[in-house]
């Protein structure tokens, strides 16, 4: 970075007048710019926060009707069926493309770390999902795993007739096939993440464990994977904060379908609100989603403010 | 990487096991980027294969056939939810969301960080951790409030009311991309200046503005590739003609009428995706730095 020279020719000559409000006006301009966004941050967060927990307890339908009504909305929300499917979905998708991405990401960052040629094209390969939106791929790989469309009629057409790839359109199988989108999707991002954790290992420990003649699957086991522990968390905690949040896919790929079978609480949020007029209980199901994602970051904020205090009181 | 002394994982391998694994990891690596480049290269071919050849050879094939016709009359001339200009009009809806959006969320983003890295107050901590609580927020939760307040402010169903959306729930990135960039300028030179009787506006012009290119790409990018795919509240909070293009293409995919237009659909999805790939391309390394700065705090 070149720093530019900062000169000072304009050191004020002139006898300073007393302007008692400019003066203070100017003392506080860093809180004056501030002051917007503060604003804005706040009633963002904290007031229409509050506003939807409102919302959750109050008698709205259709239109709001602030009206205290107390928790059944979040009682009905749970006796009903499409919710418990919604839910159950969230924790089948979240755990296996956390699973999944964490493991093929740290594969492709292991496999591009071993001095290959033409990395940056490597990379650049796995990574452009990420570039794209849901809406977008997800179109793509509907006719893809549309058995009519997609693998299963190419596959047929090769001569193997009694090829059977209908994920898609199978109530049991449907919430798979996002997984192996969002796989596909996110693996590419957690290659990158685990990537620069690789090079920050120190290599003179390389050097010395390969002396010491160890193999390099265990010296990857033994030394590089713990030294980049860090980088394991932060992956998991941006993996499930995305599974949490998921809704593009799911809209783009199978709209929730076939039937009711890959509805995420996501979906049934928009739908009871701006579909069926269910505002009070479309509210409730909203702070679900925040309640779980509170799981993640409720302790990760307090992990990274712990390492940052050790690491400050290390020097 | 150009690190000379980095160290050879393989150096302690004979030749031949060398060359072995080598293999491996290259058939291995090819295998992986089937799977990713796959999609994008179906939906490539697909949107240059006539109609005829696609409903022969199947949608996954080498193209038997080359026409440009479905990427004009995806561009201006198809129907999407009753008007018929094609996909351009979304476009230009997305264009004009984006630009103001990024350039407002971005321009702020700067000031706040600068604030809150050499403008340092008491609480002005406690502050950037209540911004930075914004990145975090399910869209969900605020889909109802924002409904109402768009309202109130007589946005709704406006591009106006998307750059606004975004502006906000961009500021909470912008903010903590550039603060956490600042922090390392050295004190030192604003203390210099502020010495030297140089003001909040000037030391921001001549100190802080000068070193932040490498920041306000990273943040620009982000910006600008985030809004564009975005989609929850692209869908919510517009409707018909004032729709954003990932909005809008939803439309055109799930509106399955008599002949399903391949190539019509495949263009108009590249038409959405070629933007942010293109930024994606020449702002790679940009890109993924912000990225993982996004990730990791």
């Amino acid at each position: 970075m070149v720093v530019e020279p900062v000169t000072f020719t304009s050191v004020r000559a002139v006898p300073k007048r007393r302007r008692p409000l400019r003066e203070w006006l100017s003392g506080i301009l860093p809180q004056l710019v501030l002051a917007p966004s503060l604003l804005a941050s706040f009633i963002y967060v904290f007031v229409f926060c509050g506003w939807t927990i409102w919302i959750s307890v109050s008698n709205s339908s259709l239109l709001p009707d602030y009206s205290w009504s107390g928790f059944h909305h979040y009682v009905e929300l749970w006796g009903n069926e499409r919710w418990r499917i919604a839910y159950t979905n969230l924790f089948l998708f979240g755990s296996l493309y956390v699973v999944g991405a964490t493991t093929i990401g740290l594969l492709l960052a292991i496999l591009i770390d071993q001095r290959i040629r033409a990395e940056a094209l490597w990379r650049t390969i796995y990574l452009y999902p990420l570039a794209i939106s849901f809406i977008v791929t997800g179109t793509v790989w509907r006719w893809l795993l549309n058995p009519s469309t997609g693998v299963e009629s190419l596959i047929r057409h090769w001569g193997w007739t009694s090829f059977k790839f209908d994920w898609l359109v199978n109530r049991e199988m449907a919430i798979y096939t996002v997984v192996i989108i969002g796989i596909w999707q996110a693996s590419g991002f957690v290659m990158a993440l685990f990537l620069a954790g690789l090079r920050s290992v120190d290599p003179d420990l390389i050097k010395a464990a390969q002396i010491d003649g160890a193999s390099m699957p265990r010296i990857y086991r033994r030394i590089i994977l713990p030294a980049i522990g860090p980088i394991f968390v932060a992956v998991l905690v941006v993996l499930l904060q995305s599974a949490i949040k998921i809704f593009d896919l799911v809209v783009a790929l199978t709209a929730g379908g076939p039937g009711i079978a890959t509805t995420v609480p996501s979906i049934y949020v928009y739908d009871l609100i701006f579909q069926r007029g269910q505002m009070a209980e479309g509210a409730a199901a909203a702070m679900m989603i925040l309640f779980v994602l509170s799981f993640v970051l409720v302790p990760y904020t307090i992990w990274s403010n712990w390492r940052l205090r050790r690491e400050a009181s290390r020097g | 990487m150009a690190d000379t002394t980095a160290y050879d994982p393989l150096g302690a391998v004979g030749t031949w096991r060398r060359r072995q694994a080598k293999l491996i990891i290259y058939a291995l690596l090819g295998l992986f980027a089937l799977y990713y480049v796959v999609p994008l290269a179906v939906v490539v071919i697909n949107s240059f294969r006539s109609l005829p050849d696609i409903s022969h050879n199947g949608l996954i094939s080498l193209p038997h056939s080359f026409s440009l016709d479905y990427w004009s009359s995806a561009w201006s001339k198809f129907c999407v939810g009753g008007t018929c200009n094609g996909i351009q009009p979304f476009f230009f809806n997305s264009v004009a969301m984006v630009v103001p959006a990024t350039v407002i969320s971005t321009a702020i983003g700067s000031l706040n960080g600068y604030v809150l890295s050499k403008w340092r107050f008491t609480g002005s901590e406690t502050l950037f951790g209540l911004m930075t609580l914004g990145v975090f927020m399910p869209g969900q939760m605020v889909l109802l409030p924002w409904a109402r307040v768009l309202g109130w402010l007589g946005l709704t169903n406006t591009i106006g009311g998307l750059v606004l959306i975004h502006c906000v729930q961009g500021l909470s990135f912008t903010t903590l991309f550039c603060r956490n960039y600042y922090v390392n300028i050295p004190d030192d030179l604003v203390k210099a200046a502020r010495i030297d009787g140089a003001g909040f506006w000037r030391i921001f012009r001549k100190i802080v503005l000068p070193l932040s290119p490498p920041i306000l790409i990273v943040t620009v990018i982000w910006q600008f590739t985030n809004i564009w795919n975005e989609f929850l509240f692209a869908v919510i909070f517009s409707s018909g003609t004032n729709q954003p293009i990932t909005a809008a293409l939803i439309a055109l995919g799930t509106a399955d009428t008599g002949v399903h237009q391949y190539g019509i659909e495949s263009a108009a999805v590249l038409i959405a995706a070629l933007p942010p790939l293109l930024v994606y391309l020449f702002g790679g390394r940009y890109f993924l730095r912000g990225l993982t700065q996004g990730a990791l705090k």
